[in-house]
């Protein structure tokens, strides 16, 4: 076992104040949608449209980020050990069965995080960012580009909300999953993790 | 040692006080609230006049007749009496088209409604508040100019009235008493000038018999009221006028009520003086779009005296043991029942109803027959999908009203007459009479057989504008059971959902939440066995 920095100073900037933004995006978002009363309707949408941009502004710079250091290779779903990752949180965490893949600072993602990660990235941001602005912007139809009302907006942004949520709750979870129930926090907040020391290799095997 | 400081304070920055920046950030932001326009208009009390028309010769004289005081008028305002018998005001009709319809002739002289039902055939009570000297009957000549009453709408000395009963004459010697006298002619034609609030509300705020029937936004209050009342119109305000938002160009009153009218032009609109973007912020000012100023801006009318929402004819008539009228109150003292008109309920501080409006309307025309139960007897145009229309607040009056059953129209009542005996219903409590002598008048045919049919006429409200902080806030209709609840064909924020989506989506956290426990519990017995 080694501390290796897995997570760099802006991803860790990124992850949180994204949670941040997400949270206050979830809060207000279902005051919106009247689930429940916190901060009054129109603090909600004041805050949810503010959110909403400060989101769109920190995925350019993610956008960017990824773009210029290759990292956006960690997003990527790979086909190998998906049934394995699977079966180890199914099966193998209760027999202390030891990870099915090992994390490196090449591959920070198990395979199921690739998927779930990719679909959050190409669809779920997308689809809430882009409706979302639509939201803000197209609500009336004299507009010159015009949406026949908000239903067709607004339903598609709510769905993507419970995905969310739900993905928030099993990421919640799933963090106390690692080798400690706190080291995936803890590199996270630090940037540093113990990791096996065989990634060299884990790199020659393949 | 000092690498690890600096790590440290690494991940203080970019786990914890960047994040939080972001957050405040977001928080300043989003606390951001435009500062709205501030108006400045020369109110027209701040007008002096140019002339004073105590100093005017012809002004001089005793008159004997209101007709010469209009001729003295008419000497020196040559042509405003072409200007004034172009108006409504005085023929109690316009040329509009109605869409779908074309072009009609509505007005006041031959519309029906569900208060009165209508004032042709009435004209010695009604047509008091005619701009004219005695609209009697139908031998009134529209053409002569020195029939109309300039003093009425002009005079500052609070002492010219018509007298009841008259059709809009004032008291002459023959009939003046002790509630009307003859008007010291000299006096007031000496003192006029531009028509202050009271000179429109003595017909405006009264109209349907009595204060704020109708209206329910317009009434005897906003003489002398506080800006929780009326903004505008507050004596502790601005204190204005009715024609300073009514601007009258050659006599021609801007501004008009869809119980009479149906065309989009010649409208006032807030943003004669608001302009359209008043809040100057972006989400409020969005609104605009689709939803009117007075919707936000007046949430409740009849906010000082109450008006009549329902009005059931069907129940009038009914004597005391000598054959006499009676009238009973309700708790606050207004009328609940009166033999000369049935049942009413009356409220104040009443949240208006929601409609959808695009300036024009529709009318039940006299030749038009009863197809909908209630009646509508006029209808506000517009829906989301249309452009042009907007939310609209709307009081509507709903009411009994007495029709033909078997041509199915609507009944024009003789309703008032001098004396007992000429079959006004008023007078005499016979149906049949009042209403074959209602309808011969108005040349309409009449079967001879009616009964009573619910009817429902819609009032866009306009005044009564609260002050800002009374507005009515966002969640008043961004909520599941709001104020529009009945408006249903648009998605709006806050009220409407997707129910699969939702049942869908709560139940995936609740999925999402007993896998987490589940998986959770299997962890910990699963650590204890294999410990």
């Amino acid at each position: 076992m080694n501390k290796v920095k897995i997570y760099s100073r802006f991803e860790r900037f990124w992850h949180w104040s994204q949670m941040v933004l997400i949270l206050l995006l979830m809060i207000t978002g279902f005051e919106i949608h009247s689930t429940f009363e916190a901060f009054g309707f129109e603090t909600a949408v004041r805050l949810h449209s503010v959110a909403g941009w400060g989101f769109l502004i920190l995925t350019i710079f993610a956008i960017f980020w990824m773009l210029v250091t290759g990292q956006s290779k960690q997003f990527v779903p790979v086909r190998n050990n998906v049934k394995q990752q699977a079966m180890y949180y199914l099966v193998g965490i209760f027999k202390k069965a030891p990870h099915p893949v090992k994390k490196t600072v090449d591959s920070k993602l198990n395979p199921l995080q690739r998927i779930i990660y990719f679909g959050l990235i190409i669809l779920v941001f997308p689809v809430q960012l882009i409706t979302g602005f639509a939201y803000l912007f197209f609500h009336y139809p004299d507009n010159p580009f015009t949406l026949e009302g908000l239903e067709a907006v607004a339903v598609l942004h709510t769905l993507g909300a419970f995905l969310l949520v739900a993905f928030v709750m099993a990421h919640l979870y799933l963090i106390t999953t690692g080798h400690t129930v706190t080291s995936n926090l803890q590199a996270m907040i630090t940037g540093y993790e113990e990791l096996e020391t065989e990634h060299e290799t884990e790199i020659s095997k393949n | 040692m000092k690498n690890q400081f600096s790590k440290s304070v690494m991940a203080l920055l970019v786990s914890l006080l960047l994040p939080l920046a972001v957050l405040l950030i977001t928080l300043k932001v989003a606390a951001y609230k435009g500062t709205p326009e501030v108006v400045n208009v020369k109110l027209k009390s701040e007008y002096i006049s140019s002339v004073d028309h105590s100093q005017f010769e012809i002004l001089q004289q005793e008159f004997e007749h209101p007709r010469d005081v209009t001729a003295a008028c008419l000497s020196c305002h040559t042509g405003r009496d072409e200007e004034v018998m172009a108006t409504a005001h005085w023929k109690w009709e316009r040329e509009e088209e109605i869409p779908g319809r074309g072009v009609v002739s509505v007005g006041k002289k031959n519309l029906l409604n569900n208060f009165c039902t209508g004032a042709n055939g009435n004209n010695g009570s009604c047509m008091r508040c005619h701009i004219g000297l005695g609209w009697k009957d139908k031998s009134f000549d529209f053409a002569d100019n020195l029939n109309i009453d300039c003093l009425v709408c002009h005079d500052q000395t609070d002492t010219y009235f018509k007298q009841k009963g008259q059709g809009g004459m004032p008291a002459t010697p023959e009939t003046a008493n002790a509630a009307y006298q003859v008007p010291d002619y000299q006096y007031v034609s000496q003192n006029v000038g531009l028509p202050k609030k009271n000179n429109c509300g003595i017909c405006h705020f009264y109209g349907g018999g009595g204060n704020n029937v109708k209206h329910g936004d317009l009434e005897e209050a906003l003489l002398s009221c506080s800006k929780d009342v009326d903004v505008h119109m507050a004596a502790d305000g601005p204190d204005m006028a009715c024609i300073d938002c009514h601007t009258t160009e050659r006599h021609n009153i801007q501004g008009k009520l869809y119980s009479v009218s149906s065309a989009n032009h010649n409208r006032i609109d807030c943003d004669q003086c608001h302009t359209t973007t008043p809040h100057n912020d972006a989400i409020l000012d969005n609104h605009f779009e689709k939803v009117a100023c007075q919707t936000c801006h007046i949430p409740e009318y009849a906010k000082a005296n109450a008006t009549k929402l329902y009005w059931d004819w069907s129940s009038a008539g009914l004597t005391d043991d000598h054959g006499n009228g009676y009238s009973e109150d309700d708790a606050d003292g207004n009328h609940n029942y009166l033999s000369i008109k049935g049942n009413f309920v009356w409220d104040d501080h009443v949240k208006p109803e929601y409609y959808w409006f695009n300036g024009t309307a529709d009318h039940y025309l006299a030749e038009d027959t009863v197809t909908t139960i209630p009646v509508k007897i006029n209808t506000l145009f517009g829906e989301y999908r249309d452009s042009t229309a907007k939310i609209w607040p709307v009081k509507v009056h709903r009411g009994k009203q007495i029709y033909d059953t078997g041509n199915k129209t609507l009944i024009s009542l003789k309703l008032w007459a001098a004396q007992k005996g000429e079959g006004a219903f008023w007078k005499d409590f016979d149906w049949e009479e009042a209403a074959r002598l209602g309808m011969e008048y108005n040349d309409r045919p009449y079967t001879g057989n009616y009964d009573f049919v619910e009817s429902e006429v819609y009032w866009p409200i306009n005044h009564m504008v609260s002050p800002k902080e009374q507005t009515l806030t966002c969640v008043e209709c961004h909520q599941r059971d709001g104020r529009l609840a009945g408006l249903n064909d648009f998605y709006l924020p806050g009220r409407d959902y997707n129910k699969s989506v939702d049942y869908a989506g709560f139940g995936l956290i609740f999925l999402t939440l007993i896998g987490i426990v589940a998986h959770f519990l299997g962890r910990i017995v699963a650590f204890f066995k294999n410990r």
